[in-house]
């Protein structure tokens, strides 16, 4: 088995991955690995052809995979070490790592600190209540857009999309311009899943029809996918069966919810929270096994890029001063929610005043105008929203926060 | 008349545009950018350009492209079918332009990565 040490071991190459090597390197670290199991770097934005990416952090539209060049570049540049088409298999509490790929076999990898970066997946049909069989024809909107961006095939001819949420709408705009008729959006929700801004771009500019409180209640076909049927749904999801409609179409795309990746979590014995399904993370991103670190969407899944680098970075910050010996230790205080907050991240604060201090939420409900408040701290820069939903996740400084005890609350003002 | 949902801010105000003696009345809006995207709207919409490109001897067969700019909505479809017919070779670089002023817009259609070749076997 082939033996390697480092001083910082990221776990994924996509933005989370690339943004927190980067910054583990700027603030001195030794050797730093990322490990990724595609054959690249950049992780899903290299099938994120669209624009919108890096409004907050470079200030103008850039595609998905403009923005991941930028920190490829970067990592090229600051001769960070990269293994691709590299799969880690395991990750001990003792930060030991397992991994392997055609040409090295085996690897055993010790490190200073771990980030995990691995991101999330799509539910599957397997994984919500899809009745019918099985034909092809069904797959994630993920799955679609890297066959149409990045391998260059067509997947079907005519669409029905399920599940309203950003991808989903992303991948309505983008089949349409390709050639593929799709047929409608439809969401079980009473409200649009995704950005208002991509409900307009992606469906009103393509005439494309969003049907709410609607479900795909059959899939038709044996081998190849035939059509869905439709149907609404009452209030406690029941479909109403008097509405079934039959939609002749060959492909089905799922767009229906994203769930941080954490089997390698698991195997390590971090503590996860079901809230967000990924690790209970202090201000630093450190998570319950001192020395592993989470960053992006393996923590939480994230609505902006911006906001995933910026996890990243404060990962590698805290993963550093691990490394150097200079990270406080301790148990940590539960950050308290409280109003319209459904879940934020960190979850925990240790006394650290050099420590990292953004925190992400999302809101339980839509609300108007609403400001977010601490407890405890003090809210730095922008704490008042005209409008909150829970597809935006709201993120805030707090400074100075009081011996680790914090409260944060979202309330609707006048 | 054109009605319209504001995307300048997650606020989303539904704006309506209409036309009276030659004057724009723009109403619903609560802001001043959103009487400026509106107004925009209903003159001459504009949207970014992304698409792929076939490419030639790269690791994949598509490249991503980005216009450097805005190009006016009636003009995308004309934009897609001549990228469309275009075929660049591997490697590529990130930023290099695959077509200029496309359509006399005045816009470049540039690679939104790189695509290096693919090693030989």
């Amino acid at each position: 088995m082939k033996e390697i040490k480092t001083d910082i071991t990221v776990i994924g190459g996509g933005p989370a991955g690339l943004a927190a090597a980067v910054e583990a390197k700027k603030q001195g670290a030794g050797k730093v690995l990322i490990i990724e199991r595609d054959f690249e770097l950049g992780g899903v934005l290299q099938q994120c052809i669209h624009d919108g990416f890096g409004l907050h952090r470079f200030g103008r539209r850039m595609s998905g995979s403009e923005y991941a060049q930028i920190f490829i570049d970067e990592v090229n540049e600051l001769g960070i070490d990269v293994v691709t088409d590299t799969m880690v298999l395991e990750v001990t509490p003792e930060k030991e790592l397992y991994a392997c790929n055609s040409t090295d076999g085996m690897m055993h990898i010790s490190s200073g600190a771990i980030i995990l970066a691995m991101g999330c997946r799509e539910r599957t049909a397997g994984q919500i209540l899809l009745l019918g069989g099985r034909p092809s024809g069904v797959m994630t909107a993920g799955s679609v857009q890297r066959y149409i961006n990045m391998e260059g095939y067509l997947p079907g001819k005519k669409a029905v999309i399920l599940g309203s949420g950003d991808i989903g709408l992303i991948m309505a705009r983008r089949m349409t311009l390709e050639g593929i008729e799709v047929e409608g959006v439809y969401e079980v929700m009473p409200n649009p899943g995704g950005l208002t801004r991509n409900i307009v771009q992606c469906l009103e500019d393509f005439d494309i029809p969003l049907h709410l409180s609607t479900t795909v209640a059959h899939v038709h076909g044996n081998s190849v996918l035939e059509g869905v049927t439709v149907a609404k749904i009452d209030e406690n999801r029941k479909v109403l069966h008097e509405t079934e409609r039959f939609i002749p179409c060959d492909l089905l795309v799922l767009a229906v919810g994203l769930i941080p990746e954490n089997e390698l979590s698991k195997g390590a014995g971090i503590a996860l929270d079901p809230k967000t399904k990924g690790p209970v993370v202090d201000q630093n991103f450190m998570t319950s096994v001192p020395g592993i670190f989470a960053a992006g969407n393996v923590s939480a899944v994230f609505d902006l890029v911006d906001y995933v680098s910026m996890s990243g970075e404060i990962a590698a910050r805290g993963a550093v001063r691990y490394v150097n010996g200079t990270l406080p230790s301790g148990e940590g205080k539960d950050v308290k929610i409280a109003g319209n907050v459904n879940f934020v991240i960190p979850q925990k604060v240790i006394d650290d005043p050099e420590g990292g201090n953004m925190f992400f939420m999302r809101v339980k409900h839509p609300d108007g105008r609403s400001k977010i408040s601490a407890a405890g701290g003090e809210i730095a820069g922008k704490s008042v929203h005209q409008r909150v939903a829970p597809p935006e996740m709201l993120a805030c400084e707090v400074r100075g926060i009081q011996d680790a005890e914090l409260e944060i609350s979202v309330g609707a003002v006048g | 008349m054109k009605e319209l949902t504001c995307i300048v801010c997650p606020v989303g105000c539904r704006i309506t545009v209409e036309e009276k003696d030659g004057e724009l009345v723009i109403t619903g809006n609560s802001c001043p950018r959103g009487y400026e995207h509106a107004k925009n709207e209903y003159t001459d919409p504009k949207r970014m350009l992304t698409t792929t490109v076939k490419v030639e001897g790269g690791v994949l067969p598509r490249i991503p492209v980005i216009s450097t700019a805005e190009i006016p909505k009636r003009q995308l479809g004309d934009c897609l079918a001549q990228l469309y017919q275009l075929k660049v070779t591997a490697p590529v670089a990130y930023g290099d332009i695959i077509v200029k002023d496309i359509l006399g817009t005045g816009v470049d259609i540039k690679a939104s990565r790189e695509m290096p070749a693919k090693a030989a076997v």
